[in-house]
């Protein structure tokens, strides 16, 4: 269970504050206006922002204490998921060993993750040489080989073109299922929310809203996700 | 500690004499010990027969001697110039000679008691006949040089030539020596820091004359068979420089110091002297001076300012120098 | 665990560098006993010091600007070789650049034969515009090395950015080079003003006279002449404090661009028209030419010398290329962790900032003459010739790595570091998979400038010197003390050959391995 215990978060004079929990294997869309802390929620999660005041636990475990790297967390940012210089097949490695030294067994591991997102042979090249869907399900597959019980993605499809983006959901979705993972997905966009995700958290003036049922929250929409909606 | 063990590993080690051949430590200047200088010759000769192992140690002589004081290593110095004698004489570290000076040559009085003369020269402008004809005849001279006409000097703040520059100045025009400085002033083309910067810009054929020794010539006469360059010789006289040798009152080796101090006067090792330091000996009388030697063109009058003397003028004599080239 | 452990070896290096350039200025101020008044003469040298300095960096980054921007937008042949040589002139020793400078720009140098071939007026180059050229000479390369590292580090996808939204010049100037020149500029500037504030013997010579005495060489004077120690301390921390000063304000003044990370495909920067053409050929021709010249006069003057090098040139400089290795070995680790923690980490980074200038800034001969004094009660100062040369190449040398590498650091730092925490990237498997491949470039720089400058000092050995650990420059200063001109000049020669080899192999090995 991932829970929002009292957390004020404060960056530059913004203030944000959440006090809700997501049970095991909830999806839950994150959405609202630019600029109203999405991310900067997410962050909290991640360990890149210390809350002001509050706490985020993990089965009742306080999470502060933890470095990013070890907290049971996987997060997908928007752009810069994968080192450049180094190959597909290295980038994948570093979920299962960050030092890359990979035994035979892990090798085969990340073989059969890029065979499952539809890489099979492309694990020598660089991220240069990908396109961006390809790019997408490298982190995915990344995220599939770290296994760790949450998933955050901050907004890593944005720049994708719906059919695409469709895909990269479906995979998203595959891979919560095997790992059983919560998933925090922030998105601008409705129709995301509603195919991906059962729960939707609103962020809007200051307050990350308890998450509610997504296709009652858009059919009957509060006012600052109507403000929002246009 | 890392550096020190990385480097010890890379740098070699003095090879250590066997224990019972006594050592002499004698600092010299940085030039004095390489292949070119007269080093190796007054090491293997003093060898010859002192039963001892002569060791040079080199690098900034008065400098590292005040850092080192009372602890230091050296028996004996060789290398200190006239004009910083006074400085080393006030350090207290070296001890009377003892040594009969009679055989000494050098155009001056000696009546030190403490340090030894062992080559001497006098301070000179060089030119080069193929791009001078009719150079300057008196230091005055050098006041009214043609239009275009350049020098090149030292820094007396930073080099002993240029130090004797100013000083032969001085003792030549006293009370205006400022005058003559402003009015060599627009010939100088620059101002080095060392004697061989000075001298690799008069040879490359940048400036015309060059602040150096009477003895420079001697150089291209003999090593390279070079006729052109001269020493512009002035009636009003030409600066004394010699350098010395002194022991270390604390020498744990005050017999063998002794004995080197005597070997410097004599003529095995003067004769060393001229073709490895490119100046005249101090305690060999011309008609043995080697080959070459006598005919090279020395000044009739020498200038010199006592120890004393040069050290109350210094300060004044540097100061106008700087405000008249500052101008 | 591994975050602290970074900041304390960092703080340990820190500690050590300072206490390398504070403990020798603290021994000598100790040993003289007394802090002596300003003499005559010596507001004047701290003006000259200030204005030359000032002007010298000012110009060698100015300039700088159009030829890094020309080289990092044009692709010709030899441009990679073009690259590399143009950084010689920073890595000759002064005594050497000078000649060369003389041979170019002198009473009979090139220009003034061209000029009465003419039948013009000669020109002068003695007086304080000489000191300036000298400077802008033995700098420019640096400053256009930063800056064109800085141009490299923009991701290609900006620069397709900009295109696709059809940006003229003045566009990508004022939105992608700008921000990045205010990252890379102030530390440029800091490094060229500071290393002109401690020049001398090229200040001297080239000025023309004691119009152009500089606070180094009062202090010189003060050590090597008038053995007036508590001057020597006194002039030295003037040094020290002016370059705290410039280190603060440079501090402030660096901003971190903020690209954003690309995918690492190669730069594409495409400019067309004939007057963007033709601004590139003269930048880059006008560079080269100023830059060239006076290393072929070098190479020219040296020949001769060649023939017959006596074996001491060749034990020389198997000491002196002993003698960089060792200095580069331990430099560039110290720098790079100096650079990754004043990246990292909030506290204590101006701090380390400033530390990382103030090697600079002193004296080389008060360090030697601290040194000294320190070693002196232990051991015989000159068995340590080597071991102290090395600690005292490795803090010169060390604000020059740390310099390069600390804007790349940064954008490491901005575009990979969530990544690297959130993959628990950390300790050495971060430094060799993400730190290493990501810095290549300036770290094989740095190491190449670090090993080069560490062929040519030669300040501090003068006190240690024994025969047994002539260094090549040492070498050299006595073939010229001894008459031997040519043969002098052949020896130069090979010391810097030697230096642009170390240079030329350290710099190729980083830019082979640089993860682009």
């Amino acid at each position: 269970m991932l829970q929002f215990d009292k957390v004020v978060l404060a960056v530059d004079g913004f203030r944000l504050t959440a006090d809700w929990s997501l049970p095991a294997g909830a999806r839950v869309a994150v959405i609202g206006p630019s600029g109203a802390g999405k991310s900067t929620l997410l962050s909290a999660v991640a360990g890149f922002l210390a809350p002001q005041s509050g706490q985020v636990l993990w089965h009742g475990a306080d999470l502060g204490p933890m470095d990013p790297g070890a907290r049971p967390v996987t997060i997908l940012f928007q752009d810069q998921n994968l080192f450049p210089h180094l190959t597909l097949s290295q980038n994948l490695g570093l979920g299962l060993r960050p030092d890359l030294r990979l035994s035979a067994g892990q090798i085969q591991q990340v073989e059969s993750v890029l065979d499952r997102v539809g890489l099979a042979g492309m694990g020598t090249r660089k991220p240069a040489q990908l396109s961006g869907g390809q790019i997408g399900r490298a982190a995915l597959a990344r995220a599939l080989l770290r296994a760790r019980p949450v998933l955050l993605l901050d907004e890593p499809f944005a720049a994708l073109g719906p059919a695409l983006k469709a895909e990269m959901l479906t995979l998203v979705a595959e891979v919560a299922k095997d790992t059983g993972a919560v998933v925090m997905m922030v998105t601008h966009d409705p129709q995301d929310a509603l195919a991906f995700a059962g729960q939707t958290v609103l962020v809007a003036n200051g307050v990350a809203h308890p998450p509610q049922d997504t296709a009652a929250l858009f059919a009957n929409p509060p006012q600052a996700l109507r403000d929002y909606l246009g | 500690m890392k550096t020190s063990i990385l480097a010890t590993g890379l740098c070699c080690i003095a090879f250590a004499a066997p224990a019972q051949t006594p050592v002499l430590t004698v600092y010299a200047g940085d030039y004095f010990t390489s292949e070119w200088g007269p080093g190796p010759a007054i090491e293997s000769g003093f060898e010859a027969f002192c039963g001892c192992d002569l060791q040079f140690s080199t690098g900034d002589l008065l400098p590292r001697l005040m850092l080192e004081g009372e602890r230091t290593q050296a028996d004996v110095v060789i290398g200190l110039s006239t004009d910083v004698l006074a400085r080393a004489r006030e350090s207290g570290l070296f001890a009377p000679h003892g040594q009969d000076l009679s055989a000494l040559t050098v155009p001056v009085d000696w009546p030190d008691d403490t340090f030894v003369p062992f080559n001497w020269g006098h301070t000179a402008f060089i030119y080069d006949t193929t791009r001078m004809d009719a150079p300057p005849a008196t230091l005055d001279a050098m006041r009214t040089l043609p239009d275009g006409v350049t020098v090149v000097i030292q820094d007396p703040r930073t080099s002993i030539s240029g130090l004797a520059l100013v000083l032969w100045v001085k003792a030549v025009y006293a009370d205006q020596a400022g005058a003559f400085w402003a009015d060599l002033a627009p010939h100088i083309l620059t101002v080095t820091k060392d004697w061989s910067e000075s001298y690799g810009l008069f040879t490359s054929g940048e400036a015309d004359m060059v602040l150096s020794y009477t003895t420079s010539p001697a150089y291209h006469i003999m090593a390279e068979e070079d006729q052109t360059k001269r020493a512009a010789l002035f009636p009003e006289g030409h600066y004394f420089m010699a350098e010395t040798v002194g022991k270390i009152a604390g020498t744990d080796q005050p017999e063998l110091a002794d004995r080197f101090m005597a070997w410097v006067l004599t003529p095995e090792f003067q004769k060393v002297i001229p073709a490895a330091n490119w100046s005249l000996p101090a305690a060999l009388p011309q008609a043995d001076w080697p080959e070459g030697w006598a005919d090279l063109p020395l000044p009739e009058k020498v200038l010199f300012l006592s120890e004393t003397e040069a050290e109350a003028l210094r300060v004044e004599a540097v100061e106008e120098w700087r405000a008249a080239l500052s101008q | 665990m591994a975050r602290r452990a970074v900041a304390i070896t960092a703080a340990a290096v820190a500690a050590w560098v300072a206490t390398l350039v504070l403990l020798p200025l603290a021994a000598v101020l100790w040993r003289a006993g007394a802090w002596p008044a300003l003499a005559q003469g010596d507001g004047q040298a701290l003006w000259f010091t200030l204005w030359q300095a000032l002007l010298s960096a000012a110009l060698s980054c100015l300039l700088a600007v159009p030829v890094a921007r020309a080289l990092a937008r044009r692709q010709f042949l030899g441009r990679g070789a073009l690259i590399t040589l143009m950084g010689a002139p920073f890595l000759l020793p002064t005594i050497v650049a000078v000649m060369g400078l003389i041979a170019v720009f002198g009473r009979s140098g090139l220009i003034n034969q061209g000029l009465a071939g003419l039948g013009l007026a000669p020109l002068s180059v003695y007086g304080a515009p000489g000191v300036i050229l000298a400077h802008v000479f033995l700098n420019l390369p640096l400053a256009v090395r930063m800056c064109l590292q800085g141009w490299q580090a923009i991701p290609a996808e900006r620069f397709r950015l900009a295109q696709s939204l059809g940006f003229a010049p003045a566009q990508v100037s004022r939105h992608l080079e700008r921000p990045m020149l205010r990252a890379v500029l102030p530390g440029a500037f800091a490094v060229i003003f500071v290393l002109c504030l401690t020049s001398f013997a090229v200040a001297l010579t080239l000025g023309g006279g004691p119009k152009a005495t500089t606070v180094e060489l009062a202090i010189y004077q003060a050590v090597r002449f008038d053995f007036d120690l508590g001057r020597a301390a006194m002039l030295s921390g003037v040094q020290v404090a002016l370059c705290a000063l410039v280190a603060a304000v440079v501090w402030h003044a660096v901003a971190t661009p903020g690209f954003g990370a690309g995918l690492g495909r190669a730069p594409l920067l495409r400019v067309r028209g004939v007057r963007l053409m033709l601004a590139d050929t003269l930048a880059i021709g006008g560079a080269a030419l100023f830059l060239l010249l006076p290393l072929a006069a070098i190479g020219l003057r040296g020949l001769p010398g060649l023939s017959d090098l006596p074996p001491a040139v060749w034990q020389g400089a198997s000491r002196s290329v002993a003698v960089a290795l060792a200095s580069t070995a331990l430099t560039v680790p110290a720098a790079l962790i100096l650079a990754l923690a004043v990246t990292k980490s909030g506290r204590g980074a101006g701090l380390m900032d400033a530390v990382a200038l103030l090697p600079l800034a002193s004296s080389g001969l008060v360090l030697g003459t601290g040194l000294f004094l320190l070693v002196q009660p232990f051991a015989a100062p000159s068995t340590l010739a080597l071991p102290v040369t090395v600690a005292v190449n490795v803090a010169l040398s060390l604000p020059f790595v740390y310099r390069l590498l600390v804007p790349e650091a940064r954008i490491m730092q901005a575009d990979y570091g969530r990544l690297s925490a959130s993959l628990d990237l950390r300790g050495l498997a971060w430094l060799r998979l993400v730190a290493l491949p990501r810095l290549a470039r300036p770290l094989g720089f740095g190491a190449g400038v670090s090993a080069a400058l560490s062929m040519g000092d030669l300040g501090v050995i003068a006190l240690f010197a024994s025969d047994q650990s002539a260094t090549l420059p040492l070498v050299v200063q006595r073939l010229m003390a001894a008459y031997r001109l040519e043969t002098a000049a052949g020896a130069a020669l090979i010391l810097v050959g030697l230096s642009f080899g170390l240079f030329w192999a350290f710099d190729t090995w980083g830019r082979r391995h640089a993860a682009i």
